[in-house]
């Protein structure tokens, strides 16, 4: 009873994990960028989504719309506001780029979270379940909406492997990642497919921070845990490899619901950081990492 | 939240159009220093809807006393510091109202951790100070032990110690006899102020019949308490005793969701928040916690009008530290008064002889030889702190009985003994 409680425990989470993840890694392989604002911009889908039900007569899918609109709008300020500017910029040298988007993703981050204080308060808030209810699975209470979450998580990663394998737009994305230059040679516009990139982005953080808002509920002091733990899986997987952070969503997602259960609940980010350290150690380009 | 921007707009232009008015008043050099305001520095979290009740509440306590004349005929000034929860900032907001800023006595934080930091610095500096929440018993501890150095910290609510004792007289009235309630579990976040807190309980809960089945302490970071529920349900309690402040919109929505048979309830201080059924959606249904007071509930004459002006002033009802923050203004300033002096050690004087009715019951602290030295005074006749139970929406006055009527109700998915039996 208890290992069947972990294991549907971990898969939620998981799935969770590995849906913030996906765009995460996406966005480093085909852009390069390492956006540390990741986190903000999932918080505010979760809050706006929060905001929206509870103040408008719209419901939970309503306000859940609402969020992945304004998780959108956010990842299109990030990309106009702060990562465009730097990659256009003539002043700042190309080896420096990737540290200066760093830096500002980093500082956009703590301006979104300082200004989601300002408005929202740093009090934490949950979204109504999508569906409300209980379930027993083989004498396992579980709610209906963790297990919606599951799915609708694997849904849109499997929406997003499709579109990256199977669609010509994904090619030109496989592409950018692989030869950002040889693309551009072909005629390619590499800004079109930046856009591309911060659409699809934008979408993930929004879904992501909205069920997380119904799961495990949300605050904008969450924004710099989100981005450590989307930064943990996406290193342990490889920078850059879709199916790489989604093992390591699932490695990190059992091993913390594992020690939760079994060991202490204090514990829990633990054995994810322990994993991380020697996984760097032993194969410095994780799990699936191409180099 | 337009409203909320408006509010704020309104007060940062008004504390602009203030400042300017007061430079072109304090330009001519004319007034001495023992003849202006008396200034009293407020440090707290102001993006926490608690921190930001506490400088809101102070602000109302200057109000009201500049109303009615002032302290020795001179005006009280709020000065306020964010400490962002952070007791580093804290500490140099402090160091900054006693030397720049020439504050007279300050009340600060609700965060037991950030109170500690700030202690030995009103100890070093001579600094009055009363924190209107913190709970740690390490507080009262330090000016018990080392009075002559830490005399000049107060507590205008009760530590953690007592608040355990809280929970236990409601629990025997409300739980044990008439719902037959047995076992309970406890489920605390890992803070200074829930390890005497869970002493407290450990000891106090057999006394009144009823046996811990087991406790739990989980880290105030935990985003999924699955686990936790699993683990406490495992040992079959009737109740659930909560100490949480870092936590508790998660714990409560999960509850809910997850439909754990067993009721909540114990100290969850953001559920005293008015916002909390909004916060969580409704999941809050049921949730019992102790608190200052509830809407509507007159605890003394004071309850109601400062309640009443606290509504008109910022636009909706306080935490419950806007209470505690405003009985600390009103009583550091009637020390003032009584020894007609801003002089540290005789404010120190005359906040021990305070006996005065408060908003949340009549406000006194410990002496010296007590226990718990200088924080606020608990049981029939002082503080007793009441507790009330979310219900559709409105947080129902439960406890003490003899001057709450609410009766209890749960949601349909938890269960009672006294069910159970049936």
């Amino acid at each position: 009873m208890l290992i069947l409680q972990i294991l549907i425990d971990g898969f939620v989470i998981s799935a969770l994990y590995g849906l913030g993840a996906v765009g995460f890694t996406l966005m480093f392989g085909v852009c390069g960028v390492l956006n540390l604002a990741h986190g903000g911009i999932m918080v505010i889908a979760a809050l706006i989504g929060w905001w929206v039900a509870a103040t408008y007569p719209v419901g939970p899918y309503g306000g859940a719309l609402a969020g992945i609109i304004a998780g959108m709008a956010a990842s299109y300020v990030t990309y106009f506001a702060v990562i465009r500017p730097i990659q256009r910029s003539r002043v700042i040298p190309k080896a420096e780029e990737e540290i200066f988007i760093l830096t500002g993703t980093l500082l956009w981050g703590i301006m979104i979270q300082v200004g989601l204080d300002y408005v929202f308060s740093n009090n934490p808030v949950t979204m109504r379940a999508l569906i409300p209810g209980v379930v027993s699975l083989a004498g396992v209470r579980t709610p209906l909406n963790e297990l919606l979450i599951a799915v609708v998580c694997w849904v849109v990663i499997g929406a997003v492997s499709l579109l990256v394998n199977r669609t010509r737009i994904g090619k030109q994305l496989l592409a950018a990642s692989i030869n950002p230059r040889g693309l551009t040679l072909l005629g390619f516009e590499m800004s079109r497919i930046y856009l591309i990139v911060w659409t699809i982005y934008g979408l993930l953080a929004g879904i992501a921070g909205v069920l997380l808002a119904t799961f495990l509920g949300a605050a904008s002091t969450n924004a710099g845990a989100l981005t450590a733990s989307a930064f943990t899986v996406v290193i342990l997987g490889g920078l850059g490899s879709v199916p790489g952070s989604l093992i390591a969503a699932y490695v990190v997602g059992y091993a913390e619901t594992i020690t939760a259960y079994l060991v202490a609940p204090t514990l829990r980010p633990i054995p994810a950081l322990l994993i991380l350290v020697v996984v760097l150690y032993l194969r410095p380009q994780g799990l699936l990492g191409r180099r | 939240m337009s409203h909320r921007l408006g509010n704020r707009f309104i007060v940062g232009a008004t504390t602009a159009l203030a400042l300017s008015l007061g430079a072109l008043v304090a330009s001519p050099p004319a007034q001495a220093a023992g003849k202006g305001p008396i200034k009293i520095g407020v440090i707290s979290e102001e993006s926490a809807i608690v921190g930001q009740s506490i400088s809101q509440g102070a602000q109302l306590a200057a109000d009201d006393i500049n109303a009615h004349g002032g302290v020795m005929g001179r005006k009280i000034v709020i000065v306020t510091y964010d400490d962002h929860a952070s007791a580093a900032d804290a500490v140099r907001a402090f160091q900054r109202a006693a030397e720049q800023d020439h504050v007279k006595a300050v009340v600060a934080t609700f965060i037991s951790e950030v109170a500690l930091a700030i202690e030995p610095w009103s100890a070093r500096l001579h600094m009055p100070t009363v924190t209107p929440a913190a709970a740690s018993d390490l507080i009262s501890k330090q000016v018990h032990d080392k009075y002559a150095q830490y005399k000049y910290m107060f507590e205008a609510w009760l530590p953690a110690p007592l608040l355990a004792q809280s929970i236990c007289d409601s629990a025997d009235d409300l739980l044990v006899k008439p719902l037959h309630i047995k076992t309970v579990a406890i489920m605390s976040e890992d803070a200074d102020w829930t390890k005497p807190l869970d002493e407290g309980l450990k000891s106090c809960l057999p006394k009144v019949g009823l046996t811990v089945t087991t406790e739990v302490r989980f880290n105030p970071d935990t985003t999924d308490f699955t686990p936790i529920f699993n683990k406490i349900e495992a040992t079959h309690p009737n109740l659930i005793v909560t100490g949480i402040a870092h936590v508790g919109v998660q714990p409560t929505v999960q509850w809910h969701d997850q439909q754990v048979p067993i009721p909540l309830g114990g100290i969850s201080a953001q559920a005293t928040n008015p916002t909390f059924w909004k916060d969580t959606n409704g999941a809050a249904n049921g949730v019992i916690t102790q608190t200052g007071t509830v809407q509507g509930l007159a605890i003394t004459p004071r309850t109601l009008p400062v309640a009443a002006e606290f509504i008109k002033k910022y636009g909706h009802f306080p935490a419950f530290t806007g209470f505690t923050a405003y009985d600390a203004v009103r009583a550091l300033a009637a020390a003032m008064q009584r020894e007609h002096s801003t002089n540290p050690d005789k404010i120190v004087v005359g906040m021990e002889q305070t006996h005065m009715v408060g908003t949340l019951g009549n406000l006194g602290f410990y002496g010296r030889k007590d226990q718990f030295t200088h924080a606020a005074r608990y049981g029939k006749g002082w503080i007793t702190s009441t507790f009330m139970q979310w219900q559709n929406g409105k947080q129902v006055c439960i406890w003490p009985t003899d001057i709450c009527h609410g009766k209890l109700e749960f949601p349909p998915f938890v269960k009672l003994p006294r069910m159970a039996a049936k």
